[in-house]
C-alpha cells in the first residue's frame, strides 16, 4: 500500500514523466504550466536527466525533438500561447516520426486570453494545430491519479508508435492539490522504443519493408553507433528526401495508419452508469468530474443519466460514439469551450441522436448544477 | 451521511490565503486520513489581485473540487468578500477581518458571522503581519470544529520554516483563543 501524498496535476505530470523514463525536458515557463518546469528543474538533475529552460517555446520544442532524435525520452510543456509556437516542431516530430510528449495545460484564449483560468479550448489545436495531413494522439485525464497514469501511457504510446502525444490538462487540474496514492513504480508498464538488431550499416530509420510499420529507433545508448538522416521533407526509407509519388503516398498513409490501425491499443474511454441511461453526457478531462457529479445527483433525483468519457480524445472514439448515437435517444455534450468535440460527436452520430449542449468559455469550471439543469430541461 | 465539508478562503494576493487553505487540506489528509482538495484561484498579478482557495474535506473521493456549497467562508478583503460569497450556504460560518470587510445586514441574517481585526492582530500582537494566515487557520479550526486542533497544528508545523515556527505557534494559539472568546460572546 503506497502512502497518501498531496500533489497537484503539474507535479504529477512531472513525476510520471520521470517514472516513464523521460530524461530530457526543455521548455519556457507559462502559467498555468509553470510548476512543471519548476518541479523538473529540481528532479531532472537528481535522476541524471537534462533540464533546459530555453529562450522561447520554439527553441525548447525543437530541442525536445532533437533530444528524441538522439534517443532520449523527451517532453515539453506549455499552455495555449506557447503550444501555438511549438506547432512547427510538433509537425517536424510527426514527419520525422520521433516520440515526443507535449503537455498543454489549457487556459483561456485565443492569444494570451486568461492566463490563470481554466478552459478546454485547445482540443482542435491539438488535432490540427500543425499543418499537413497527420494523425495525433491526445489524452485528457480527469483526476489527479489519472494525470499520473495517463502521462505514463502517453510516453508509452509515443515510444511505441514513434509519434508526438499530447497530454491535455487545464488550469484547474494543474493547480488542484489533493490526495493521491501513487502506484508502486515496479508495477508500471514502461515501453521503450524498439532497438535495431541489424548492424549500423544495414539500418534505415524508415525501412518499413524490413522492420514493419514502426521501424526501430536507436535509444540514447545506441544513438552514437547508428548514423542516420532525418528531415522535415517527405522521405524514403533512408530518411533522405523524395518526391516519388508512390513513396510519398505510402509514407503519408502509413504515418496515419500506424495510429488508426492500432486504435484498439490506443483508445481509452469510460462508460459511466450507461446501462439503463435515458440520457448520455459526453464529457472529458476535468469537466468530466462535473458531469460525473451531475450524473450521480441526477440518479438520486430519479433521472437515469450516464456519461461517456473519452480518455484518449484523439483519435476520436468514432465507433463508440456512433454506437451511442444508435442506441440512445438524447445526449448532452459538455465542454469548457464554445463547442469543439461537439463537431466530432455530430459527425460520428450522423443525426441519429438528439444533441444538446452545456458549453462555457468564461474562465471558470462548468458546475454539476448546470449540467443537471440541462438534463431536466431536455427530458 | 458521510462527512463532507466545504470551505473558501478569500482575500487579495499576498495575504497567505492559498497556504492557509493548503494547510487545512493537508491536516485532513495526513493527520485525519480523509480525502481533501485545495484549489487556488488567482489572477495574473503577483500581489493585490482577488484570490480564493476552495477546500473540500470528505470521507469519500472528491471529483468536482470547486466549493459550491460552502460551510465556512473566510474573507480578508471587501472586494473578494463581495465577489466570492455567493456559494455560501444559509447558516454557514462566516469569518471576516473587521478592519477590512463590512458585512451587510442581509448577510448577517443568513450566516453565523464572526468579525475580528485579524491582520492588525497579526501585525501588532503576534508581531508579524505574515502570520495573519496562521492566525486565520487557528480561528478556522476552533470555529468549525471539523478536525482536532492538534492535527491542524501538525500541518502548520509541516509547512512553516523552522525559524518561524515559534512565531506561527503564537499566531495559531492566539487565533484559537480569539475564536473561543468570540464564540463565548455569542453564548456558544
Amino acid at each position: 500500500m503506497s502512502k497518501a501524498q498531496i500533489m497537484n496535476g503539474n507535479e504529477l505530470v512531472s513525476e510520471a514523466a520521470i517514472a516513464a523514463g523521460c530524461r530530457f525536458y526543455a521548455g519556457y515557463p507559462i502559467t498555468p504550466s509553470s510548476e512543471i518546469p519548476e518541479h523538473l528543474s529540481k528532479r531532472m538533475p537528481e535522476v541524471g536527466g537534462v533540464f533546459v529552460q530555453f529562450e522561447d517555446e520554439i527553441a525548447s520544442c525543437m530541442a525536445a525533438v532533437g533530444a528524441s532524435y538522439a534517443g532520449y525520452k523527451s517532453m515539453t510543456a506549455s499552455s495555449g500561447p506557447g503550444i501555438s509556437l511549438k506547432q512547427e516542431a510538433i509537425g517536424l516530430a510527426c514527419m520525422m516520426e520521433l516520440p515526443l510528449v507535449v503537455v498543454n495545460v489549457m487556459r483561456g484564449g485565443p492569444s494570451t486570453g486568461l492566463p490563470t483560468r481554466v478552459s478546454q479550448a485547445d482540443l482542435m489545436q491539438a488535432r490540427w494545430g500543425t499543418h499537413g495531413d497527420h494523425m495525433i494522439i491526445a489524452v485528457a485525464p480527469e483526476t489527479l491519479l489519472e494525470t499520473y497514469t495517463e502521462t505514463i501511457r502517453a510516453f508509452n504510446m509515443a515510444e511505441k508508435y514513434r509519434t508526438p502525444v499530447y497530454i491535455l490538462t487545464d488550469a484547474v487540474l494543474a493547480h488542484l492539490n489533493g490526495r493521491v496514492e501513487l502506484p508502486d513504480p515496479s508495477t508500471l508498464e514502461i515501453i521503450d522504443r524498439t532497438q535495431p538488431s541489424v548492424p549500423p550499416e544495414e539500418y534505415n530509420p524508415y525501412d518499413v519493408e524490413r522492420f514493419g510499420e514502426v521501424p526501430p529507433l536507436p535509444n540514447k545508448e545506441n544513438f552514437h553507433d547508428y548514423r542516420f538522416h532525418m528531415t522535415g521533407l517527405n522521405k524514403d526509407k533512408t530518411g533522405f528526401p523524395t518526391v516519388n509519388k508512390e513513396a510519398v503516398e505510402a509514407d503519408e498513409e502509413r504515418m496515419i495508419t500506424k495510429i488508426t490501425g492500432n486504435i484498439k491499443d490506443i483508445e481509452s474511454f469510460e462508460y459511466y452508469k450507461m446501462d439503463d441511461a435515458q440520457l448520455v453526457i459526453f464529457a472529458y478531462g476535468t469537466n468530466a468530474a462535473a458531469a460525473r457529479v451531475a450524473v450521480d445527483e441526477a440518479r438520486e433525483a430519479g433521472i437515469k443519466a450516464g456519461m461517456f468519457r473519452p480518455i484518449t480524445v484523439w483519435p476520436f472514439p468514432e465507433k463508440q460514439v456512433a454506437e451511442i448515437g444508435k442506441n440512445f435517444d438524447k445526449m448532452i455534450v459538455s465542454e469548457i469551450n464554445l463547442g469543439q468535440m461537439l463537431y466530432e460527436v455530430e459527425r460520428a452520430t450522423k443525426g441519429n441522436i438528439e444533441i444538446s449542449t452545456v458549453l462555457q468559455a468564461a474562465g471558470v469550471p462548468i458546475r454539476p448544477q448546470q449540467i443537471l439543469d440541462k438534463m431536466k430541461e431536455v427530458l | 451521511m458521510a462527512f463532507h465539508y466545504e470551505l473558501r478562503f478569500a482575500g487579495i494576493g499576498g495575504q497567505g490565503n492559498m497556504l492557509a487553505g493548503a494547510i487545512i487540506a493537508e491536516a485532513a489528509i495526513f493527520f485525519e486520513n480523509k480525502y481533501a482538495t485545495q484549489v487556488p484561484t488567482y489572477t495574473s498579478q503577483v500581489r493585490g489581485g482577488p484570490t480564493k482557495a476552495d477546500i473540500i474535506i470528505s470521507d469519500e473521493p472528491i471529483y468536482f473540487a470547486e466549493s459550491t456549497h460552502i460551510n465556512f467562508f473566510l474573507a480578508l478583503d471587501q472586494r473578494t468578500y463581495n465577489l466570492y460569497k455567493g456559494d455560501t450556504l444559509d447558516g454557514a460560518i462566516v469569518l471576516v477581518d473587521s478592519g477590512l470587510v463590512e458585512v451587510p445586514d442581509e448577510d448577517r441574517a443568513k450566516w453565523d458571522v464572526y468579525e475580528y481585526p485579524i491582520i492588525r492582530t497579526a501585525k501588532y500582537e503576534v508581531g508579524n503581519v505574515i502570520t495573519a494566515n496562521i492566525l486565520s487557520v487557528g480561528m478556522t479550526g476552533e470555529l468549525t470544529q471539523i478536525m482536532s486542533l492538534d492535527n491542524i497544528f501538525k500541518a502548520v508545523e509541516k509547512r512553516v520554516p523552522p525559524a518561524f515556527l515559534e512565531l506561527n505557534e503564537k499566531a495559531f494559539k492566539m487565533g484559537v483563543d480569539i475564536a473561543k472568546k468570540l464564540k463565548a460572546e455569542k453564548g456558544k
